[in-house]
């Protein structure tokens, strides 16, 4: 390996690589000896890695202060409320949530229910602008029968379409 | 709709002839979702919550499923209104609490309710009495997707709906069913069902859901986790622990009986004494006797047709139902003296059991 790795807690070179398989699924760290002492690794009765990630990454000290950039939502206002702030923290608050959900939740992805029509919604917008499009360019380059057929398929598209989100 | 014409009016929960179910009192589901652009309500500030209030509450009231409803924000309904509505399971009692900027949006049978900046923007659900988790999905279903044709969802498609709290990531579903349990009670298996039910990713809790005890035999079960499988499988695994625990229910009564029938005739029997002569009786005591009179209707001791009757009885001893039907405010104290006579008038009415020919 060219570099070194370093301390998952500090930035001191590691030596103390460790894997454990908590609810069938692998974790590694890698620590320094200090930060392995100081989080007692090196004594296996009572040790669980899944406590050492919760903990690590629920403690502000080692990764500073995650703040969400569109509400202004921290990790410390986390660990106090137990919520987030709105729906951009999770692309901010992504690294020390994971290992929480998969303590959390049954995996760690969704495979559930999609919103269908909201992504329709985008399909339908985006032929709607297209046809806008190529109906101004028809006007303009005076090739009537296609401007024509591109305001039938604009009208019919509209009707398909249904209301307009309030 | 008014808030006293609804209080007033047959709801799903209080009008439950239609329920054929020996254990499965009602079934629910509740979805959460949030809108995209806006901090959740427990960081959003007052105008925030206002704002979004009045986009969903006009959102929620414009589907045909919520005509004729009621839609009304929080803070113009008073105390006793509030907790009957808790007591009806038709909204939480986190949702009481919110001083500003939160609302209710509830159907006409009231069986479809939607609060509006409680943890989450949006909480919908969807209950019915009995166990019918398909039919209370697909309605559930329906609704949100037609929702969402006016309100843009905040959705990742890696962590699904996203909202307040990381625990109801993915689906933002919660499915649960109400249960009577009497005779895992009397048998003192309940606290195994816990354990087990805990293992299998369920969660049990009471009456009222968390916190709450569990007067009158009845416990709410459902699903714990939300993210990593879809709605379908997370319903069709709650199913399947649910029909093991409805087994397990029969059994103990069948059980019960063939051990030791006179220790349960004479607690059946003497609940009917107690509610029909009795002058004082808190809600807790209330509940544990309506329970075993229900056993009682399940075991043939009482005809079927008074279960409609019992079911209702669970939701109208309750304190707030207590006072309201009373008209004012009462203490502790008084409202025992009311709910027994409500009760002993009901019981008064009430043919005396029959024991010669128990079915289980």
């Amino acid at each position: 390996m060219a570099n070194p790795l370093k301390c998952d807690l500090c930035v001191q070179p590691a030596t103390v690589h460790l894997t454990q398989i908590v609810n069938n699924k692998i974790h590694k760290v890698d620590l320094c000896e200090a930060c392995a002492q100081a989080k007692g690794v090196t004594d296996p009765s009572g040790f669980s890695l899944a406590d050492l990630l919760l903990k690590s990454s629920l403690n502000p000290e080692p990764t500073g202060d995650i703040r969400c950039e569109s509400c202004g939502f921290t990790q410390q206002d986390f660990k106090k409320t137990g919520r987030f702030g709105c729906p951009s923290c999770y692309n901010f608050f992504g690294s020390f949530l994971e290992p929480m959900l998969d303590t959390m939740h049954n995996g760690i992805a969704h495979t559930g229910k999609i919103p269908q029509r909201a992504q329709e919604r985008k399909t339908i917008d985006e032929r709607l602008n297209q046809l806008e499009t190529d109906l101004n360019l028809a006007i303009k380059a005076e090739r009537y029968e296609d401007a024509a057929r591109f305001r039938d398929e604009l009208s019919q598209a509209r009707q398909t379409a249904g209301p307009k989100p309030l | 709709m008014k808030i006293n014409e609804l209080i007033d009016s047959h709801s799903e929960l209080t009008d439950t002839s239609s329920n054929r179910s020996a254990v499965v009192l009602m079934t629910r589901i509740r979805l959460a979702r949030n809108l995209r652009k806006h901090p959740f309500p427990g960081w959003a500030k007052d105008a925030q919550k206002r704002e979004i209030r009045e986009q969903c509450m006009q959102a929620v009231a414009a589907l045909p499923q919520m005509k004729r409803g009621l839609a009304i924000p929080v803070e113009s309904l008073d105390e006793l209104q509030k907790q009957i509505l808790v007591e009806r399971h038709l909204i939480s009692r986190e949702l009481c609490h919110s001083k500003t900027g939160s609302g209710i949006i509830i159907n006409k049978d009231q069986s479809c309710v939607v609060m509006v900046n409680e943890e989450d923007h949006l909480r919908i659900q969807v209950l019915r009495v009995g166990f019918q988790f398909k039919k209370v999905w697909a309605t559930i279903n329906t609704l949100d997707s037609d929702l969402e044709e006016h309100l843009d969802y905040a959705f990742s498609p890696k962590l699904g709906y996203l909202s307040a709290c990381p625990t109801n990531l993915g689906t933002g579903m919660r499915a649960s069913a109400m249960m009577h349990l009497p005779a895992l009670v009397i048998s003192a298996q309940m606290e195994k069902v816990v354990r087990a039910v805990g293992q299998l990713g369920m969660v049990v809790r009471g009456l009222f859901g968390e916190g709450s005890d569990a007067s009158g035999s009845i416990f709410q079960i459902s699903n714990q986790t939300t993210l990593g499988e879809s709605e379908e499988q997370i319903i069709k695994h709650l199913h399947g622990v649910l029909t093991t625990i409805v087994d397990q229910e029969l059994n103990a009564r069948a059980k019960l009986l063939e051990t030791d029938p006179k220790k349960i005739y004479d607690k059946i029997g003497r609940a009917y004494g107690i509610l029909q002569n009795g002058y004082l009786l808190n809600s807790g005591e209330a509940m544990n006797l309506l329970s075993l009179i229900r056993l009682g209707i399940d075991l043939g001791v009482y005809a079927d047709t008074q279960r409609g009757l019992i079911d209702r009885l669970f939701i109208e001893c309750q304190p707030g139902h207590v006072q309201h039907a009373a008209k004012g405010a009462f203490e502790p104290g008084q409202r025992d003296v009311l709910r027994a006579e409500r009760l002993r008038t009901e019981f008064a009415k009430m043919p005396p059991p029959d024991f010669s020919n128990t079915t289980n």
